[in-house]
């Protein structure tokens, strides 16, 4: 990942490009065909993909089961609420935590591999997460998942909102992505993003200069899971549900074609790129054919072959005038996901 | 008291012996030579001394603490320092960033998730300086895989030498080094070892001879001679092998 050298602005123009748009689709998105809640899906959509790509992109972690972090923050989100206390701050910080928790305990035992190991122990915890989602009937309702999950609202003491409404709740979650947004934005260019990324180049040497890889690997994902597990707990809220089908391989398979899609390999903004494209391609193609994941699978291996650093590869290109890098894509990265790409589509047939 | 000591080091993979009672001793400020053909075993003895492998039998020593065995890492933060013979760099950064990651000043704050590394106007400076001190003032933007050759092998020592060792190991430094680029290179580690204690595994014998202090021959992975470049001269084994010849 190239970073422009020298000091990084606070909120850099790609951002309140993005944070504007998104704060103004409530004036013109029903003018445009769409609705109010595929922006809000989008955005949770975005965040989950931004924190995978700390995984994916910076430190060069393929985590092909990611999604059962999603699933953990929407299911805890659920639990916690309907358990416990329904409060809209102690559920959210408590998914976070005990998707954090959980992707804690998962990297102990991952991160001093690297590669298609890496990325088939990943797979096998994601599986056993969406298995015990699927199986254990009391807790997580199994394959009928978590419903009547409430859109609490948000209360500051003095004065609280009711979050009850698509424009709402789209308006709240979208305070919640600026911060998340703004703190990964400052991660990748703080020592610790620096360090992640050096890993992802080099493993061995910087050990050698006195890096203790293992536990910067583990801090990685462990981060990694607690940002998926917030996504994951606005996405319980948005949909008053949580389904094991989050957790599937599907959907980790998703993130991971996203990210590479908006090319998150090159840019900090390709998983925001990904995000859009993936979901609006849903919605787009999905009005005329049920078999749309053929069609995006399709496109995504044309990517991945003729153009693997994605969208914003190719964006990047074209600023440089020059012709697009013939980076050669990474074999694990690239591999896996089209195996996903070509089950799934195999499936939605 | 000897700043790095390495006691009778035995390594063997399989049943195959690589390292056999190897011992060896560096004083502080010293520049220490190993020398010995391909496949003697000298980049096995490297690994063993900077923690990349575990040695089967022996001891190794360093600043009168025993280190032997400890992690790569556990073993750089104690001030020793290597260079890799097959490059080893981070490839996508630029010169300076591939300096900078290596100062002790970023490593410490390798966990602050918060602040931003390119307006800490220290460690640029650092990594700056280090740059000028290895001959790439001028590159520091330039990414690491689009440096040409032999500034890649100045990069290469200039990484090492950022974490700002009290020991310094350079593995084949001159490997694929063309005679004007061995000629900068002999002149860098004269400079640097004013500074810091260096051990050098080297294949060419006129630049090791040239430079060191002491020197120790490895051969099928046991010391054969150790002597200053004079004393070696005169040592039969050495004189009649090929080693003397060159030398």
């Amino acid at each position: 990942m190239h970073l422009p050298a020298g000091r990084a602005a606070l909120v850099p123009a790609p951002m309140l490009l993005l944070l504007g748009l998104l704060l103004s689709t409530p004036l013109w998105i029903a003018q445009v065909g769409l609705y109010q809640y595929l922006a809000l899906e989008i955005m949770i959509w975005m965040m989950f993909a931004l924190g995978f790509n700390l995984l994916l992109g910076f430190t060069g972690l393929p985590s092909f089961g990611h999604g059962a972090y999603f699933g953990i923050g929407a299911y805890a989100f659920g639990l916690l609420q309907l358990k416990v206390w329904p409060n809209l701050w102690f559920d959210l910080f408590g998914a976070v935590l005990v998707a954090a928790c959980l992707g804690g305990v998962v990297a102990l035992f991952i991160s001093h591999r690297r590669g298609i190991y890496y990325a088939l122990l990943t797979i096998a915890f994601g599986q056993v997460f969406w298995f015990i989602a699927n199986k254990w009937h009391t807790v997580t309702g199994g394959e009928d998942g978590l419903l009547n999950i409430k859109r609490l609202p948000a209360d500051f003491g003095v004065v609280s909102f009711s979050l009850t409404s698509n424009n709402a709740l789209f308006y709240f979650c979208l305070a919640v992505f600026a911060v998340v947004l703004i703190a990964l934005w400052r991660l990748v260019h703080s020592p610790l993003g620096r360090v992640l990324s050096a890993i992802k180049q080099n493993e061995t040497r910087a050990s050698f200069v006195g890096y203790d890889v293992w536990r910067y690997k583990w801090l990685a994902f462990t981060l990694s899971a607690g940002v998926a597990g917030l996504a994951g707990a606005l996405f319980a809220m948005a949909q008053q549900s949580a389904y094991p089908n989050v957790m599937s391989l599907h959907n980790s398979g998703f993130v991971v074609m996203m990210v590479l899609v908006g090319g998150g390999l090159v840019s900090f903004w390709g998983p925001v790129i990904g995000a859009t494209f993936f979901i609006l391609a849903r919605d787009l193609l999905g009005v005329y054919t049920e078999t749309w994941l053929l069609w995006y699978g399709l496109v995504f291996m044309l990517m991945v072959i003729f153009k693997p650093d994605g969208i914003a590869g190719i964006w990047q290109a074209w600023r440089r005038r020059r012709p697009a890098a013939s980076r050669k894509p990474q074999v694990v990265a690239a591999s896996v996901p089209v195996a996903l790409v070509q089950r799934g589509a195999d499936e939605a047939v | 008291m000897k700043l790095f000591e390495a006691e009778h080091l035995s390594k063997r993979f399989g049943d195959q012996v690589v390292l056999q009672d190897i011992t060896l001793a560096c004083e502080e400020g010293e520049l220490v030579g190993i020398m010995g053909p391909n496949g003697a075993g000298k980049t096995t003895c490297f690994n063993v001394l900077t923690g990349r492998f575990r040695p089967d039998r022996g001891r190794v020593t360093f600043a009168g603490e025993d280190i032997t065995g400890l992690a790569p890492r556990e073993i750089a933060r104690r001030g020793i320092s290597r260079s890799f013979q097959i490059m080893n760099l981070f490839d996508d950064y630029s010169a300076l960033d591939n300096v900078l990651i290596a100062t002790p000043h970023v490593r410490r704050q390798g966990f602050n998730p918060w602040r931003d590394l390119g307006a800490d106007s220290t460690a640029q400076d650092l990594a700056a300086a280090v740059l000028a001190r290895i001959g790439l003032a001028g590159k520091e933007r330039v990414v690491a895989k689009s440096l040409s050759y032999g500034e890649r092998r100045a990069l290469e020592i200039g990484v090492a030498l950022a974490a700002e060792p009290r020991m310094l190991f350079l593995d084949e430094p001159t490997a694929g080094l063309g005679a004007e680029g061995t000629a900068r290179l002999a002149e860098l580690v004269r400079e640097l070892r004013k500074q810091v204690t260096i051990l050098i595994i080297e294949h060419d014998m006129k630049f090791l001879f040239s430079l060191a202090d002491r020197i120790s021959v490895i051969h099928w992975g046991q010391v054969i001679a150790q002597g200053t470049p004079a004393e070696l001269r005169q040592n039969e084994w050495v004189a009649r092998s090929n080693l003397g010849a060159l030398a």
